[in-house]
């Protein structure tokens, strides 16, 4: 899958990135067609997020560029950032609502600080976007009354407040139980379809991304290793892509992180020695 | 490589102190860059006072009752204190002058601004600590609204505001304090006591030195506490660290500054 340049929403060409001497990532290439669900998926430490907060302009590439909607972020001041950002909405890892704001204040935020609308126009408005998330029944809760899926929810609806043109999601499956799980992957799909956008899933969870996702970007210690739709990915026969879509323990990511000889550990070496 | 006995040991802790030194120039900066953000980004809380308000509840009326009580026992400890000390003078009817000129110069703003610094300041620390390291302020940039703006600029403002009300309250309750001890327990003269507090205590000299110093009490702890919460490290230990140099800092802060500002008031006098 190629997409052609009209319909790329997000374009990372040879993108590079390194905090002082440490490089994170390195010769990144990815685009994103509109409208459709991209997962970008490595190991904890690969850079994922670190792509995420490149595309949203909180960093800028040490080399290379982010385009966004044909914009280049690196040539953004900080108010063009803010206005891109407008109609970005990012989904956090544990939601991050805003625990002394309300379900409904959380998803009227965005409403109230960024449009003028009449307070009766927002009510409507929270209303169908908690529903679209199933929870219009606990838009009075706390954020500290709801569970972690529940969270994860409002935080989605919170997202989509403003009809966004890319949804990010950062681990959003992360410590969920599984019926929470599938109803927030599904979510990722069919907000993505009815409401037109386009998506980003950064994750490790690797079904359920590949059920519900169009294309895989694969990244590896600040490197983009493999890229292509679910079912190229699963038949990938790359010993390292292989290892992390099967979720095997042994192959060419150590399980054990290097230490030196088992037995001098244990001090086998010392108690012969005495 | 074998390092000398010497600069093994003395080495590192020089280099420690070089390290500490450096980092504390850095913070300063980093707060100096804080403080400037805050003000250049508070046109966003004036134009919306609710945002303010909130935070005046939070910072200033949650404060009350602690302020309220503590300048009650201050001033009847005054009361107390003060009549054994004037009887050897025989002049005990100058109680009223010593509660007042004791509260309003001096103990009213300094013991006030260290309640609301461990009450109100420390609050602030760790809800702005706790806010970083669960990702509401990320989330809040990600949603284009600056964090500065929409969260810092009220509390800081609102700590401005009303730190020199809380003194005001604080010295208030302390000459009533000092008034119920004095007058109507131990029997001094009611007409001497308020007489001569009016008589003695200046507005200009006495009280507005007294507000002036609350105000700037008022800034230093707020500044503090926010800039503390902003920068400490999203761990709860960091939130937890952050919350106690509040704590200290802006209790150092408030005795330092209270000496240089009466100092200068002095030789202005």
């Amino acid at each position: 899958m190629a997409p052609t340049a009209s319909s790329t929403l997000i374009e990372i060409s040879d993108v590079s990135f390194a905090y002082g001497q440490r490089p994170i990532l390195t010769g990144i290439n990815m685009s994103i067609p509109r409208g459709k669900v991209v997962a970008l998926m490595g190991i904890s430490g690969s850079g994922k997020t670190t792509l995420l907060r490149l595309i949203g302009g909180v960093m800028k590439p040490t080399t290379g560029e982010v385009r966004v909607n044909g914009q280049c972020t690196s040539e953004l001041d900080s108010a063009g950032i803010y206005r891109m950002r407008r109609r970005m909405g990012m989904l956090f890892q544990f939601g991050a609502l805003f625990t002394d704001l309300s379900v409904f204040d959380n998803v009227a935020f965005q409403m109230r600080e960024h449009t003028g609308l009449p307070e009766s126009m927002i009510r409507d408005l929270v209303m169908m976007k908690l529903n679209a998330v199933g929870l219009r029944g606990a838009h009075r809760l706390m954020p500290a009354e709801l569970s972690g899926g529940m969270a994860r929810r409002v935080a989605l609806a919170r997202a989509i407040a403003l009809d966004p043109m890319i949804m990010m999601y950062d681990e959003p499956f992360t410590g969920l139980d599984p019926i929470s799980l599938g109803v927030i992957a599904n979510l990722v799909r069919d907000l993505n379809d009815t409401l037109g956008t386009t998506s980003l899933v950064v994750t490790h969870d690797v079904q359920e991304a590949l059920d519900v996702v169009d294309y895989v970007y694969y990244l590896s210690d600040g490197r983009m290793m493999a890229h292509g739709t679910p079912e190229e990915l699963r038949a990938n026969t790359d010993p390292l892509v292989r290892q992390f879509v099967h979720g095997e323990a042994e192959g060419p990511v150590a399980y054990q992180y290097p230490a030196r000889d088992y037995g001098a550990d244990l001090r086998m070496g010392g108690r012969r020695a005495a | 490589m074998q390092p000398s006995p010497v600069s093994g040991h003395s080495l590192p802790s020089v280099r420690r102190i070089g390290a500490n030194a450096i980092d504390t120039v850095l913070r300063l900066g980093y707060a100096t860059r804080f403080i400037g953000l805050t003000l250049a980004h508070s046109g966003t809380s004036f134009a919306r006072p609710r945002l303010i308000v909130r935070e005046l509840y939070y910072t200033g009326v949650l404060s009350l009752i602690i302020i309220l009580v503590s300048g009650l026992f201050v001033g009847m400890v005054l009361g107390l204190q003060g009549y054994q000390t004037l009887t050897t003078y025989g002049s005990e009817s100058a109680l009223g002058v010593l509660v007042a000129l004791s509260l309003v110069r001096e103990l009213g703003p300094v013991v006030s601004a260290l309640l609301f610094a461990s009450r109100a300041g420390s609050a602030m620390t760790a809800e702005i600590g706790l806010m970083k390291a669960t990702e509401q302020l990320s989330a809040m940039e990600m949603m284009a609204v600056d964090p500065i703006a929409r969260v810092v600029a009220p509390r800081f403002w609102a700590g401005v505001i009303s730190m020199p009300l809380l003194a005001a309250m604080f010295s208030a309750m302390g000459v009533f304090g000092g008034y119920v001890i004095g007058v109507v327990l131990i029997g001094v003269d009611e007409g001497s006591f308020w007489s001569q507090m009016q008589s003695a205590v200046d507005v200009r000299e006495d009280v507005m030195n007294g507000v002036i110093k609350s105000f700037v009490f008022g800034i230093a702890v707020t500044w503090i506490a926010l800039f503390e919460g902003y920068d400490a490290p999203p761990t709860a230990e960091g939130v937890s660290g952050a919350t106690t140099r509040t704590v200290v800092t802006s209790s150092l802060a408030i005795l330092g500054l209270d000496f240089i500002l009466t100092s200068f008031m002095f030789s202005a006098a």
